[in-house]
């Protein structure tokens, strides 16, 4: 650990203000995926300014969240914040799925699923095959885990004790066009994480006390020494009213008048808890 | 061409710290000087070919220059958007090496044969395709593909032997000249044609050998031949569809005058339904034996 750690409170102001720049970007764009990105902002916000070092790499396999990373890298000063105001748009180097192209940041474009375990494992690999100290991050979401790739990635990752790999699942229970548990039901997920050779630990996706006890937890040396995993709980759409974990906030756009209520949501909140006691 | 390609890949090491090797753990009786010599560089990543190939683009990100083996079809079909997405678009220095393609797997069947390879492998950005016809082709194929930075397919499969003083692997090479008819093929398919013994053939057929794709330009001697005799059969163990046939005849229709007989020799699938070995399914396609000879007869008489 060499950055001190940020305190919650500084998380969350950072969090909101990543959902302040996505948001507008998709009202901007006239764009779906909002529920996804609100699932995983604060886990992309933690991994960012909590977790890694400058020299850590994350690939983002669920890229369907990409403007939530955009706004990450943006607030992390990774990416002109100018560049997400063509987001999604005709000439951007933004689109919709992480892109190609060397962007500071996405080490590679994803977007179809089941990718980006396998791609983190074999740079992982590679650093330690270099005796380099770089870690390795990957965020799945969960209706991914249909992909048999992903289990295949699984394996290897613990027959090839990659501890320099951190794997966190964005656990929101919701898929394209059902709920995980009614579509091809993933449960008891822990256990198969474990069963997997996973130290699967599990943390509310949205709380930033739980998120740094889950890194804790990953960060301390057990004596099995296995790979690691972080299931964290997330609501799809937090913040919208009507819509928060409904299969509609996958790929509705907001309408004007739900984009200020979002804000009004997520500002009342941030206020709310500002005035309670820090953590 | 097996044995080739596991010497070939040993002795380049020297030169190559770079190269590391994934298999899906094949190459019984093949790979197992390959493991010793690559040590902890050497990576049975299992029958996973799909984390196979994202993980060797993400070595490749990582500074390696990762070889990822397996049988044709597996190395190439079953992975396929991964090989597209992660290392294409990306054009990433992953060299993936398919044995047997066409139908080099015999009677193993269907499954484990590949017509199709060449086809999906030429379309995809930065790729190139490489096909030995010898067995020296292979340690040449290596070679180069170790010094290429972009994505390689290299289809391996029994290598054959050329006529004396044939030149070295290259883009293009002519293996026997003729002044009838000129041959286009790629890889040991090829073989098929140097063993016909009639003195029409021998005489008559002015043999090329592409050996990578995309085709370069053909070489001014090819037009030339082209052009005097009027007359093209391409060959390939490979569907008609897609495969070396289509990229000459592309590389050839905006430079040559004239018409042209023209006579495309591929692969048609299972036309009995029965199963066989390679050089049973190659007679079967009249890509040897007496059926290649008619072919090439019916052109040579036209």
């Amino acid at each position: 650990m060499t950055q001190p750690r940020p305190a919650p409170g500084d998380l969350r102001a950072r969090a909101l203000a990543v959902k302040r720049r996505f948001l507008a970007m998709y009202a901007a764009a006239h764009a779906g995926h909002v529920g996804s990105s609100l699932s995983c902002t604060e886990m992309l916000v933690h991994l960012r300014f909590a977790w890694m070092e400058p020299e850590d790499e994350l690939v983002l396999s669920k890229g369907h969240a990409a403007a939530v990373l955009y706004a990450v890298l943006a607030e992390a000063g990774m990416l002109p914040p100018g560049e997400l105001d063509t987001f999604s748009k005709d000439g951007t180097l933004l689109s919709a799925h992480p892109p190609l192209g060397g962007i500071r940041g996405i080490p590679f474009a994803t977007g179809s699923l089941g990718h980006g375990l396998s791609l983190a494992a074999g740079m992982a690999l590679a650093a330690r095959l270099r005796g380099e100290r770089k870690r390795f991050f990957c965020v799945t979401s969960d209706g991914e885990l249909d992909e048999g790739s992903v289990w295949e990635a699984a394996l290897f990752i613990h027959h090839h004790g990659l501890r320099n790999l951190v794997w966190l699942i964005d656990r929101n229970m919701l898929q394209g066009i059902g709920r995980t548990e009614e579509v091809l039901a993933l449960e008891p997920l822990g256990a198969k994480l474990e069963a997997f050779g996973f130290h699967a630990v599990t943390a509310d996706g949205h709380d930033f006390t739980s998120l740094a006890r889950a890194r804790e937890l990953c960060c301390r040396d057990e004596p099995r020494m296995r790979p690691r995993a972080v299931i964290c709980a997330t609501r799809k759409g937090r913040g919208i009213e009507g819509l928060e974990d409904t299969v509609d906030c996958h790929y509705l756009p907001l309408t004007p008048p739900q984009h200020a209520q979002v804000l009004r949501t997520l500002e009342a909140e941030e206020k709310e808890r500002g005035e309670g006691h820090e953590g | 061409m097996r044995a080739e390609f596991a010497q070939a890949i040993i002795r380049a090491r020297a030169q190559h710290p770079e190269f590391l090797f994934l298999t899906g753990d094949l190459g019984y009786m093949a790979l197992e000087g390959v493991r010793e010599h690559y040590g902890d560089r050497f990576i049975n990543a299992g029958v996973a070919e799909q984390n196979m190939i994202s993980v060797a683009a993400g070595l490749a990100r990582g500074g390696f220059v990762p070889w990822v083996y397996s049988i044709a079809p597996f190395a190439v079909l079953r992975p396929y958007e991964q090989i597209r997405n992660d290392v294409c678009l990306h054009g990433l220095p992953v060299k993936i090496v398919g044995n047997g393609g066409g139908y080099g797997y015999g009677i193993m069947g269907a499954t484990h044969h590949t017509l199709e390879d060449i086809a999906v492998m030429r379309v995809l950005p930065r790729m190139r395709v490489y096909i030995p016809l010898t067995g020296e082709d292979v340690e040449d194929a290596v070679g180069l593909m170790g010094r290429d930075p972009s994505p390689n397919y290299l289809r391996l499969n029994l290598p054959v032997r050329v006529d004396e003083g044939t030149p070295p692997f290259a883009p293009w090479r002519r293996i026997r000249r003729g002044r009838r008819a000129v041959v286009i093929g790629a890889g040991p398919v090829l073989g098929n044609i140097l063993a016909l013994k009639e003195e029409a053939f021998r005489e008559g057929l002015d043999i090329w050998c592409a050996g990578i794709l995309p085709l370069e330009e053909l070489p001014e001697e090819l037009v030339e031949s082209i052009r005097r005799t009027g007359r093209v059969v391409t060959v390939e163990e490979h569907y008609r569809e897609c495969g070396l046939n289509e990229a000459v005849a592309a590389r050839i229709l905006p430079g040559v005058q004239g018409p042209l007989r023209w006579k495309a020799l591929a692969a048609d699938g299972y036309p009995s339904g029965r199963y066989g070995s390679q050089a049973w399914h190659q007679r079967e396609n009249a890509l040897a034996g007496e059926g290649l000879a008619r072919h090439l007869k019916e052109v040579l008489d036209a």
